[in-house]
């Protein structure tokens, strides 16, 4: 029962940072329609900033996790303008092959700063946790952290695009970009302004998933993103609670197929889930239906 | 026309100015993974390498010149580099560096009779790809079995676990071989625990595994990046066994960041110590540390003495660089049996088959160096 409980607290905290990532893929999907497969990527760069933040630069742990933000969200904009934006008329291969050359320019450039060798990250959570269960179970300051991130992460991403201005600017692009721009919508700032927000959620994400398993690497950032991916394909791409859902479900078959099945399975199951619900459900757990009109 | 008859003439200079500098020097081709997941163990031969050529150019006797390819550490990519370097006049292969792609190189050097020494490479069917074959390191039988006499000659109680690696013919090679040695031995292994490369991210499932089989003394046959998360993840579950790391263990005090605290008392069975303080070792670190800013690990090590046992094989056999790399590959194989190599890893001797003879060395980790397990 306890290493039942363990488990499924080991899946929580895992499922959560999917979760994050995967939240910054579904609101670029929503708004860009296309796969920003550079945003592993950039949770690894995040990382780093905060890595070199602490080490290099003597900063508090915060501060260099505020730094980190600040360096992913600018890189975000960035990486948009330059790679993305060019191709905004060009088919979606075109951007979709762009996508995977900047995460390759990505990972060789950290290669090339940072070198090959891991860096060992410290954990910026200074709250070691609690147990539970007369010391049986023990929740670590970081389970507590990422999976309180995550939930708060998700309903402030649900109020902006709700209740404010901006947020629904965001999503009247994400659903009619021509509609939007006759009604006054600046539809540039708005998908700048995602890809933005997508990056700084990678940030979080890098800081968070270096915390919890602590080797930095320039590949860090690359299967995470992949899970990530599948996790948001999983809740329904372009939803903000599907990726969410998506993201903990993910992580918790991840960790049980791993415990009760087989540890060596883990990914193959993972992803034939995502297989059989994807032929029952197409557009995914909270994927919406749409129609198209011919 | 005339531009192509400029261009004819320059291709013919700089085929000329090619085959000018292959008759001076020994090529020696490196291939190895210096991008990638294992980019630090590809970047370490290669660096060492370049730099022993330059301490035994300035010697004035025999002259090598590297050449480095980068294969990731994949067979197809490594095919590729072979190819790209016998196409620059490649002379002898160090490497390659990784299992997988060696075995993928060696049976292509194999058929073209082009002579390779592995530094690192270390699954026991390295050398059934050819005989042309030499490694530096040890099998990875040879550390499986060495770890399981260890234990059982030292810790005759312990409850033993083992975590690897499935995707990698090296951890498998060394697991393979200890559960082996240890049925022979009567040593008992309790739990047993497999991830795969991929995966390689959260380990809490393998450490609740051990932890719940009553496992004191974890074996982990796995390089150290994998195994400093999983050191991190067992104190997260206030789980603290003994941990017994291979030869991939080694350089992971070097690792930017580590708190030390965390690898304490941990042992691991390697060949080299860059804080050993003979003359051979301070001076190869300090150079290499001058050089590169980074202390050596094994894999540069390995590359060091594979330079220097080069020389010896080549001094021996009495070669010349302009023999065709056929010619070198036969006299090579035959004068590699017949020498004795006092190195940075070792007293070494090979065997026909080209497996290398040295003792295994049983180290753990104290503040912040290695001292002697025994």
């Amino acid at each position: 029962m306890i290493s039942f409980l363990s488990h499924l607290v080991n899946g929580l905290s895992l499922g959560s940072v999917y979760a994050i990532i995967a939240l910054g893929y579904s609101m670029v999907y929503g708004i860009a329609k296309m796969l920003n497969f550079a945003h592993g990527d950039v949770i690894m760069v995040g990382a780093y900033i905060s890595f070199c933040a602490s080490q290099y630069w003597g900063l508090s742990p915060l501060v260099s996790v505020l730094c980190a933000m600040v360096v992913c969200t600018v890189l975000g904009i960035i990486i948009e303008r330059l790679a993305y934006k060019p191709l905004r008329q060009a088919g979606s291969l075109a951007v979709l092959i762009t996508a995977i050359g900047v995460s390759y320019l990505l990972q060789n450039l950290a290669l090339l700063i940072w070198g090959a060798n891991p860096k060992v990250f410290s954990s910026v959570i200074g709250f070691e946790g609690f147990t539970v269960f007369d010391g049986q179970l023990k929740i670590t300051g970081e389970v507590v952290v990422t999976v309180i991130t995550c939930v708060a992460v998700m309903l402030l991403l649900t109020w902006f695009t709700g209740k404010t201005r901006t947020g629904r600017a965001i999503r009247a692009v994400s659903e009619d970009k021509g509609a939007a721009q006759l009604m006054g919508i600046n539809v540039n700032f708005s998908i700048s302004l995602t890809f933005a927000i997508g990056s700084f959620l990678a940030a979080i994400a890098g800081v968070l998933l270096c915390s919890s398993y602590n080797t930095l690497m320039p590949t860090t950032g690359s299967m995470p993103g992949i899970k990530a991916f599948t996790a948001a394909v999983f809740g329904g791409i372009g939803s903000i609670p599907g990726a969410m859902l998506g993201g903990i479900l993910l992580g918790l078959i991840e960790i049980f197929g791993r415990a009760y099945i087989s540890t060596e399975l883990a990914d193959a199951i993972v992803f034939a889930v995502l297989i059989i619900i994807l032929l029952v459900k197409p557009s995914g757990l909270l994927g919406k239906n749409v129609q198209e009109k011919v | 026309m005339k531009k192509i008859i400029a261009l004819l003439l320059a291709a013919v200079m700089m085929m000329t100015a090619c085959a000018a500098m292959a008759d001076e020097a020994f090529i020696i081709g490196s291939i190895g993974p210096t991008t990638g997941p294992y980019a630090q163990y590809g970047s370490a031969v290669e660096n060492a390498a370049k730099l022993v050529a330059e301490e035994i150019n300035a010697l004035g006797g025999i002259q090598f010149t590297v050449l480095g390819e980068d294969d990731q550490g994949d067979g197809e990519l490594a095919v590729n580099a072979y190819n790209k370097l016998m196409d620059e006049g490649m002379d002898i292969l160090l490497g390659t560096v990784t299992s997988g792609a060696c075995m993928a190189v060696a049976s292509v050097a194999n058929e073209e009779r082009l002579f390779m020494l592995t530094p690192s490479a270390s699954n026991d069917l390295v050398n059934q790809s050819g005989d042309q074959i030499f490694q530096v390191c040890f099998t990875d039988s040879n550390q499986g079995a060495g770890s399981a006499e260890w234990i059982k000659a030292n810790r005759p109680d312990a409850k033993v676990g083992i975590i690897y690696n499935n995707a990698l013919d090296y951890s498998i090679g060394i697991t393979n071989s200890f559960e082996n040695t240890a049925a022979k031995i009567g040593l008992e292994i309790i739990a047993k625990s497999a991830f795969s490369d991929d995966a390689a991210a959260d380990f809490s499932v393998q450490v609740a595994a051990m932890k719940d089989a009553g496992v004191d003394f974890v074996f982990l046959p796995i390089y150290y990046t994998p195994a400093i998360t999983i050191l991190t993840q067992a104190k997260a579950a206030d789980y603290a066994p003994t941990f017994f790391g291979v030869d991939g263990m080694d350089g992971v005090l070097e690792v930017e960041g580590l708190d030390k605290d965390l690898v304490q008392g941990v042992y691991m069975l390697t060949p080299f110590d860059a804080t050993a303080t003979d003359e051979m070792t301070v001076n190869f670190v300090t150079k290499y540390v001058e050089r590169y800013g980074a202390t050596p690990n094994q894999f540069a090590a390995d590359a060091y003495d594979g330079m220097y046992i080069l020389k010896l094989a080549i001094e021996t056999a009495g070669l010349t660089a302009d023999m065709s790399y056929e010619d070198m590959c036969e006299k090579l194989v035959a004068v590699m049996p017949t020498l004795q190599y006092k190195g940075l890893t070792g007293d070494m001797t090979w065997s026909a088959d080209g497996t290398v003879s040295k003792l295994p060395n049983a180290v753990m980790i104290e503040g912040d160096h290695y001292v002697s397990a025994e």
